[in-house]
């Protein structure tokens, strides 16, 4: 559906990844419009601002490489070939989408693109993906594992403990830290004692800060890890240095937080990921892209809201793999009590 | 006939999934030594990719566990001290066993989650001495406490085949029980199935874990007065409710023996189910931990937190009395007052 250009062994050119940079923008910018609208309920957390992440990481896995993603994951599934349409639903509640309306914008994941789950308790994914790795690693082939997690995550002691076991175990995983300077409200200079490359350094992992605004160089060092992962070297540590423009979660446009100065907004908006892409593919080009993405968009819209609510009935079911039966909350009457029907 | 012991019985069942099944493998602190046992002989056998022994990491771990059983393998983790279970409560019940629902049913997450020596040990203290199974029954976790080394046996093969996250509580009070076993003893046991260790026909005495053989020993102390059923669910999520009222059905009149502490324990919850839906003639009791149990550590304090055979006793002579004619006021009062 998206660009993987890596997949076919073809490396991807500028306008791939400004495709997939556009798809996520006008992605999520359609699911405000359908949260205003209540299609959406609850809301999401934008990665509007950080897209040049997703779209550089996204060029250098294939579909059988396994992510652990966080909240703010569409643009990671949509980079990694999830189908809009299928995540749009996903995000509306229905049954047509990726994880049939039970994961929703949270908890998204894609099995058939390899993005096993998203954690909202936040750094928890990276013990995941170190597992997920180590097992790929005990089969065949080359694939890796990835764990994308923001600033928030790196002072989470499971984060730090899944260090050491991927760098001890040498787990082909590649850490993938969107660093967009603030967890929720607290900016990382109140958060952050020593430096986050320091803390993959201090396990003997090889850790880069790399621009997170300029797809190219995600993909360049997205590269360097996962071929790293691929040989056999063990896991490494990127940081990427971006920005979210809109809020930590749509519901701050109802509580008007003031925790950035309006004028740090403004310059990472100046430093806007799509247009520093556009400008390196002509014109022309660049207009048939915004034209095809927009509708895949809303083609994705369209199915999206075409597809069904599940049923009350089935609230229960998918708890458990092996299918087990869970009890409803109302007991039933005990049965001298329970009137013929 | 040999003699097994219930610590042998983990580690036969453990070598025969293995054996069974190269998904399977170990993790855990210490299992290389085999510290409690468990995996006496596998480290040797099966080597260090499948016995792995791992770092004081419980909570990156866990979800290693997690991250390797999504991806395909299934793990087993080996936990030396029950609170550690609650120390990665996040790990197991907050996402281990939420990625089935909330991935829609894509993601499969078989781990086992070994506790070989859960509940209490005398002189082990407040912070060694928790039998937390009753928060992980409470989130849904599948969650068994064999008591018997056979049902050790075909209760851990039995989580280790199953595609969701199992608890595996083996109360340190059976750990040195033996059994007379003939080789084709050692099957599989389904999860959610309970066992009548005695047949009786006058009250139904739910035990669970170690505690199965104190109510036994009672059983066998009333017999001239009362015909106790010993009923061991073995499982306490899912758990038999089909054979909990069938044995009621009979016996109308309920104890549950529990190692959890009171409020919102095990038994809580077998109470509150057999009132709802199932023939009681009498009102049931419950033995238990007091509410909020910590175990001091000299054995005086530490015993006298612990469910006993005579209060078990004391419980099923007050049942037998009680009766659906008797008035409110007639009813006996709080056993532990």
């Amino acid at each position: 559906m998206t660009n993987t250009p890596s997949a076919d062994g073809r490396a991807p050119r500028p306008e791939d990844f400004y495709r997939t940079m556009r798809l996520i923008r006008r992605f999520e910018e359609r699911a405000m419009d359908l949260i205003r609208s209540g299609e959406i309920i609850s809301g999401i957390h934008p990665c509007i601002g950080q897209e040049a992440v997703a779209a550089g990481t996204g060029a250098v896995l294939r579909h059988d490489d396994l992510m652990l993603a966080n909240h703010r994951a569409h643009g990671q599934l949509l980079a990694k070939g999830c189908e809009p349409g299928r995540l749009l639903a996903e995000l509306a509640g229905r049954t047509t989408g990726i994880a049939r309306g039970r994961g929703g914008s949270f908890h998204p994941s894609d099995f058939s693109v390899g993005v096993l789950g998203s954690t909202g308790s936040v750094g928890h994914g990276a013990p995941l993906a170190v597992g997920a790795g180590w097992a790929l690693a005990r089969a065949a082939g080359d694939r890796v594992a990835v764990s994308v997690f923001g600033d928030g995550a790196v002072n989470q002691g499971a984060l730090l403990e899944s260090f050491n076991l991927a760098a001890l175990w040498r787990v082909p995983v590649v850490f993938v830290c969107e660093n967009n300077l603030y967890a929720t409200t607290l900016p990382v200079a109140a958060s952050v004692a020593g430096s986050i490359t320091g803390r993959a350094e201090a396990f003997g992992i090889p850790a880069e800060s790399v621009d997170g605004m300029d797809p190219e160089l995600v993909y360049a060092a997205i590269v360097r890890g996962v071929a790293r992962a691929r040989a056999g070297q063990g896991p490494t540590f990127l940081e990427f240095r971006t920005y979210r423009f809109e809020g930590h979660h749509t519901f701050e446009t109802k509580t008007r937080l003031r925790y950035r100065d309006p004028e740090e907004v403004a310059g990472w908006r100046a430093r806007d990921p799509l247009t520093l892409q556009a400008g390196r593919i002509p014109e022309g080009l660049r207009e048939r892209i915004d034209a095809g993405v927009e509708a895949t968009v809303e083609a994705a819209v369209r199915f999206a809201l075409a597809g069904p609510k599940p049923g009350l009935a089935d609230a229960r079911k998918y708890l458990y793999a092996s299918g087990v039966p869970a009890r409803p909350g109302v007991a039933a009457r005990p049965r001298e009590e329970r009137t013929p029907r | 006939m040999t003699k097994l012991s219930y610590t042998r019985a983990l580690n036969l069942a453990l070598a025969a999934e293995m054996e069974r099944d190269p998904a399977v493998f170990v993790l855990g602190e210490d299992v290389r030594h085999a510290l409690t046992n468990v995996t006496a002989g596998l480290f040797d056998r099966f080597g260090p990719e499948r016995i792995m022994q791992t770092p004081l990491s419980e909570q990156g771990v866990t979800s290693f566990a997690t991250g390797a059983a999504m991806a395909g393998l299934r793990p087993v983790i080996e936990y030396q001290i029950p609170f550690l279970l609650m120390l990665v409560f996040e790990q197991i019940a907050n996402q281990a066993n939420k990625f089935s629902l909330m991935s829609g049913g894509q993601a499969r997450v078989p781990v086992t989650y070994l506790l070989p020596a859960a509940g209490w040990r005398l002189g082990w203290g407040a912070q060694d001495s928790d039998e937390p199974y009753s928060l992980f029954a409470h989130y849904g976790v599948k969650t068994v406490v064999p008591a018997t080394p056979s049902d050790a046996f075909g209760l851990l093969v039995s989580a280790i085949r199953d595609d969701d996250p199992v608890a595996v509580f083996a109360p340190a009070g059976s750990l040195a029980m033996r059994e007379d076993l003939a080789p084709g003893d050692l099957v599989p046991v389904p999860l959610g199935t309970g066992l009548i260790h005695r047949v009786g026909h006058d009250v139904t005495v739910v035990a669970i874990g170690h505690l199965v053989y104190d109510a036994l020993v009672v059983a066998g102390q009333l017999e001239d007065q009362v015909s106790i059923e010993v009923f061991d669910p073995r499982t306490l999520y899912p758990f038999d409710w089909e054979g909990l009222a069938s044995s009621l059905a009979k016996t109308g009149r309920l104890i549950v023996i529990d190692d959890s502490n009171r409020t919102c324990g095990m038994a809580a919850e077998i109470l509150a189910t057999a009132a709802e839906e199932m023939h009681l003639l009498a009102p049931p009791r419950r033995i238990t931990r007091p509410d909020g149990a910590i175990l001091g550590f000299a054995p005086e304090l530490d015993l006298a937190m612990q469910p006993d055979r005579r209060q078990l006793a004391d419980a099923v002579l007050e049942v037998i009395k009680g009766g659906q004619s008797a008035p409110p006021a007639a009813r006996p009062g709080p056993l532990r007052a």
